[in-house]
């Protein structure tokens, strides 16, 4: 009839925190019984008008039980802390090689974007015990990313990137929830996480179609938001070549060097004044604005791309877009109510239009 | 001061401690001033807490800030400096006249010029906001800065140059209330706590502005 | 029952004429002599009007809540009503209700008998510190009434500067206004207690429950400013275009949340502080024992109330802050918890070779350690990051600080009530009904949180109005607890009110209890005391020095001992 106490163990940081929790919870456990029982032991023994013997404290045992429960207490507290902290640290960064999966929350929905190019909405497909990395960033209000199974929780904040990570242990479907209040319909944000053997993962992925994946979507922006005009070879304009810069250092002006990572590259973006390169005039403006968190980071997915390569723009092409989230939002939220309304309603499954 | 004196002004609840006239007003005069002391670390948390936000918000964009402190009128806001430094030491000065309870007539003459330094202070200002509103200084759709986070320069800017006019403008309401008073009953200053009040207070508002000086004009001028 | 004369010039309490003196209540009857008053006890009376009004605002609202969370789906609110209706319940109970609940009725009343003064400090003032409080009040109950808001009680940006279309400034400017009450009533005690103590009031002679409202009224002082200045900023974006956190333009929203609980916080202290004074009052008066460790309760009370502004990030734990600011604010959240339990290991020694009994405001006291204790130490698993990041924002959290809030802080109010209620209004209530509510309030308490803390491990979000299924048993069992709840909130209301009008005469000392308070009528006149009130001894004087007490003894304040 209540079901289960405890939630579904599904991560290597599941077993973890599980671990602190039920040590701190017999520890809570044995002091509430403590206090409790000699609350009741002592009201009962000394009501009011028992014949018990009743003979005065000395002053110096006070003192001494007082130092005494101050010292066991900080004792105990400074030990769990340690325990506590030391699970936390161990476990702080993401292990190299671990699949990157971007993460775009908006009111009220979950987008998500594998490396690899699946695309989906209120729903995450990952292989198990590989680690998976969650790079996430919000289009509106503060959200936060919460999968119950795996004790993993994440505030995904507007124009900043927050990072977790996790490593399935168990296949199987979970809850994605979003706890940080964010509107409306803040209850509705809900989607669910598929972690699948890692076969079924393969096939699962070869049927999404071939990936207009984010260096794809990278590209066209690159394009038609007019970056091309400068920064492809041979234009008119005088402007840096994007190919092959990708995590190498960059000579600014003034003798400086930055490496082109996501955070410089973002930057250059929003704020190109900043930090100019070497030998190149400040005329780029800033598409603060006009280019949203998701389109920056194809845009950075495209330079990235770029970036293994010998320095020459490829053609990647214009792949077919079509949505990969099968089914309506009933089915992929679980949880929904009957006949509630879903305001942002996604693309349906099939072929759809480019807007 | 004479007992009939005290006895006038003694006040709930001090008036009834068990200690005869002289000492119970001593009391409340310490009453007073502890209390403004309370109040005045209050208000130092209020503005710490608004200085944090801008010294947060300028670190994370350095070049906007500059760029946009550059914008404002630092003969302005000089000028201001210079009028509220001066504000405070007729300030000072009336409070220890007052407590002196000699020299009427310099406690009001410093009391009147504190009022009217406090007001140039807002003229000034009045002026300063004029201009900035014909630069287009103002956060919104036709702000004249391209960077954005310029914006949340201005935005500190005119929050924290209002709440701190407000803050003056109580001041200089109290002030003129202690001249008026003070002009009609000759008494009335002689050793009365509410100078040292009204002048603790005006202090903490010249200290504000002390800080506010550097943050919104000395941006981007160093070099 | 004092064998000799009062030898401080105070008439002994027992042997007052109830007829003789003018109390407080019958010094002016009009209205105008309530509403200009600046006497601190009338004040303390309108305080516990307008308390009381918004409790049974923020109450309905919660019902409401509980009724909706009885099912997963949507059957009786819309998902916009819901979250204005938590949004209610969460700002007028934290603002208008839990903050000035104890500091300003209780605190109000007894802080000047209890150090022997006449009044406040600045009765003026105190007076301002009312009408301040019903106007940020009025503001908010407007804003009710007008449509609502929905961004939750802490106004995170950017969702209450940018997305909300409620009326978010109105609800904000309210509780600004009311922050200004807290500045007032905090400047006002501290002042008092420096310097309006009756000769002999010596520091470590104040009874626990003054020390508990001069540390609650430091954090008035010092917290309160940086919420004031944090509305103000969210004002200022909303209504006046004044980008501060606006992430577009590069604010950190996450700055707003930093600057919210540094005060939000301190204001866990403020509610529960004044909660723990009034239990050392009750627990030493029916144990009939001096508190155990009188020093140390006073230092534990000074360590909470300092290292409690320096907790604030483990609210945060999940916003991305770096590890080692996590660390840091972890390691302040496990100590911050030491004095708490010192205090409890305290108030449980002081049962030990007392003479226990068990009238309603005992069993409110008693019933206050038990839920002090559990959710202080669920404190622990939030101070824990690893834990912290699976509960947060999640049932966990909501069970968690209602122990400490309603478990503890209500509990300590009703108990409160209920022992000074002879003081107050010079009537007796009828005991077995207050007890009978006291067991109730206990039960139904239990039962409405305690299944929260299992439905929050296991997942539940709060802010949830539709939630998946399996939650719906842990609902279903914390909103019968909440029926149970709130017929033990209306029972006091009811009985409180028939003592009014028909309540039988009280003594003046009906528990014979030891402090100043004690010592004059009930209720007591303008001037608190008939003649100047000299303290000989310490707090809690139930039996003399190095003697244990005996059976059934009465109150032995010879040698010249007041309090």
């Amino acid at each position: 009839m209540f079901g289960r106490l405890m939630p579904e163990t599904a991560s290597l940081q599941a077993v973890l925190t599980d671990r602190i929790f039920i040590g701190l919870t017999i520890a809570s456990a044995l002091i509430l019984a403590l206090v409790i029982g000699l609350v009741l032991v002592f009201s009962i023994r000394f009501r009011r008008g028992s014949k018990i013997n009743r003979h005065p404290l000395p002053e110096i045992v006070s003192r001494e039980f007082e130092i005494g429960w101050t010292a066991a207490t900080i004792f105990l507290f400074v030990f769990i802390f340690w325990w506590a902290a030391s699970a936390e640290i161990g476990a702080y960064s993401a292990p190299p090689g671990a699949i990157e999966i971007h993460v775009v929350a908006k009111q009220w929905m979950w987008k998500t974007q594998s490396s690899n190019g699946a695309r989906e909405i209120n729903e995450l497909h990952v292989p198990v015990n590989a680690p998976v990395k969650l790079i996430m960033t919000s289009q509106d209000v503060i959200h936060s990313f919460f999968i119950p199974a795996f004790r993993l929780k994440r505030d995904v904040l507007p124009d900043q990137q927050t990072e977790a990570w996790f490593q399935a242990t168990k296949t199987g479907t979970f809850h994605l929830l979003c706890t940080e209040y964010c509107g409306t319909d803040h209850a509705r944000m809900i989607g669910r996480v598929i972690v699948m053997e890692p076969e079924a993962y393969a096939s699962w992925l070869s049927a999404q179609p071939e990936g207009d994946d984010l260096a794809h979507q990278g590209e066209r922006l690159f394009s038609e938001r007019g970056c091309a005009g400068c920064h492809a070879p041979g234009s008119a304009v005088h402007a840096p070549s994007l190919a092959g810069i990708w995590e190498r250092p960059v000579p600014l002006d003034g003798g400086r060097f930055a490496t082109a990572d996501a955070a410089y590259i973002r930057d250059s973006i929003l704020q190109p004044k900043r930090d100019v390169v070497a030998g190149y005039a400040p005329v780029m403006p800033s598409y603060a604005g006009l280019l949203d968190d998701g389109e920056i980071q194809a845009i950075t997915a495209y330079i990235r791309a770029l970036g293994s390569e010998p320095a020459v723009v490829r053609d990647l092409g214009t792949p077919e877009l079509r949505s990969n989230v099968p089914g309506g939002v009933r089915q992929r939220s679980p949880a929904l109510v009957p006949g509630a309304p879903v305001l942002d309603q996604p693309a349906p499954a099939g072929t759809a239009v480019r807007p | 001061m004479s007992g009939a004196d005290i006895e006038a002004r003694l006040r709930e609840p001090w008036s009834d401690l068990e200690t005869d006239d002289a000492t119970a007003f001593a009391r409340q005069r310490d009453g007073a001033t502890f209390g403004i002391w309370v109040f005045l670390a209050s208000e130092v948390l209020f503005f710490s807490a608004l200085f944090l936000t801008y010294t947060a918000a300028r670190l994370a964009n350095q070049e906007a800030f500059a760029a946009a402190g550059r914008e404002t009128n630092i003969v302005y806001g000089t000028l201001n400096t210079a009028i509220l430094l001066t504000s405070s030491l007729t300030t000072a000065v009336a409070s220890q006249a007052a407590e002196k309870g000699l020299f009427r007539r310099l406690t009001l003459g410093c009391l009147a010029a504190t009022a009217a330094l406090g007001l140039a202070f807002l003229i000034v200002k009045g002026f300063e906001y004029r201009e900035d509103i014909e630069k287009h200084l103002v956060p919104g759709a036709h702000f004249a800065l391209s960077q954005a986070p310029a914006q949340i320069f201005f935005g500190f800017y005119w929050l924290v140059t209002v709440v701190h006019a407000i803050h003056l403008s109580i001041g200089i309401a109290l002030v003129t209330r202690l001249t008026i008073k003070g002009w009609r009953d000759t008494n009335f200053l002689k050793e009365n706590p509410q100078v040292e009040v009204t002048a603790l207070y005006w202090h903490l508002v010249d200290v504000v502005w002390i800080f506010l000086y550097p943050m919104l004009y000395l941006p981007g001028r160093s070099g | 029952m004092s064998t000799t004369a009062s030898p401080t010039g105070l008439a002994d309490p027992d042997e007052l004429d109830l007829r003789l003196p003018v109390s407080y209540l019958a010094d002016g009857h009009s209205v105008r002599s309530w509403l200009l008053t600046t006497d601190h006890k009338r004040i303390a009376i309108l305080y516990a009007i307008t308390i009381t009004v918004f409790f049974f605002i923020g109450g309905a609202a919660a019902t409401l809540v509980r009724l909706e969370l009885a099912t997963p789906e949507a059957d009786l609110l819309r998902a916009d009503t819901y979250n204005k209706l938590f949004t209610l319940h969460g700002v007028v109970m934290v603002w208008f209700f839990l903050i000035p609940s104890i500091p300003n009725t209780l605190g109000n009343f007894l802080v000047p008998l209890m150090i022997g003064a006449r009044d406040v400090a600045f009765p003026k003032l105190n007076l301002v510190s009312w009408y301040l409080n019903v106007g940020g009040g009025s503001l908010a109950v407007a804003a009710l009434l007008l449509g609502g808001v929905d961004t939750g009680w802490t106004f995170y940006v950017p969702y209450s500067t940018v997305f909300s279309n409620t009326w978010v400034s109105l609800t904000v400017l309210g509780v600004f206004t009311t922050g200004f009450s807290s500045i007032a009533t905090g400047v006002n005690f501290i002042a008092t207690v420096h310097l309006l103590r009756a000769p002999g009031m010596t520091w470590f002679r104040l009874p626990l429950f003054v020390w508990a409202m001069y540390t609650t009224s430091l954090m008035f002082v010092l917290a309160t400013p940086v919420l004031a200045v944090t509305l103000l900023l969210v004002v200022a974006e909303r209504t006046f275009g004044l980008p501060i956190f606006d992430p577009a333009r590069g604010g950190d929203p996450i700055l707003f949340q930093h600057l919210f609980w540094f005060y939000s916080h301190p204001a866990v202290y403020i509610m529960v502080l004044p909660a723990m004074g009034v239990v050392s009052e009750l627990i030493t008066c029916f144990a009939r024992r001096k508190v155990f460790g009188y020093s140390f309760m006073v230092y534990a009370l000074v360590a909470i109330a300092v290292i409690g502004f320096f907790t604030w990030g483990h609210h945060m734990f999940t916003s991305g802050m770096s590890p080692f600011a996590a660390l840091v604010f972890s390691f302040l959240s496990f100590i911050v918890a030491v004095p708490s339990a010192i205090k409890v290991f305290n108030w449980t020694g002081t049962l030990y070779r007392g003479q226990v009994g068990f009238e309603s405001p005992m069993l409110y006291a008693l019933g206050f350690v038990g839920l002090f204790t559990l959710g202080g130490l669920t404190g622990l698993f939030l101070a824990s990051i690893p834990i912290d990041v699976h509960v947060q924002d999640t049932y966990f959290v909501v069970a968690h600080f209602h122990y400490i809030m309603v478990g503890a802080s209500v509990s300590a109010y009703f108990g409160g009530l209920h022992f000074w209620w002879p003081k107050i209004t010079g009537r007796t209530y009828p005991e077995n009904w207050a007890r009978f509510a006291a067991i109730l309030m206990f039960f139904g308490f239990n039962l409405t949180f305690f299944p929260q803390f299992i439905a929050g491990y296991l997942g539940m979000p709060r802010r949830y109005h539709v939630y998946p299924p399996e939650f719906q048993i842990w609902n279903v069992l914390s909103s019968a607890g909440a029926a149970v709840l709130a017929v033990a909130y209306l029972m006091p209301l009811g009985y409180l009110t028939w003592s009014l009008l028909f309540g039988k005469r009280a003594t003046n000392n009906p528990w014979d209890a030891s402090g100043l308070e004690w010592r004059t009528a009930s209720p007591p006149p303008r001037q608190n005391f008939f003649g100047s009130p000299q303290v000989q001894g310490g707090p809690y004087n139930y039996h003399p020095e190095g003697v244990a007490p005996v059976h059934d003894q009465p109150r032995l304040p010879s040698r010249g001992s007041l309090t």
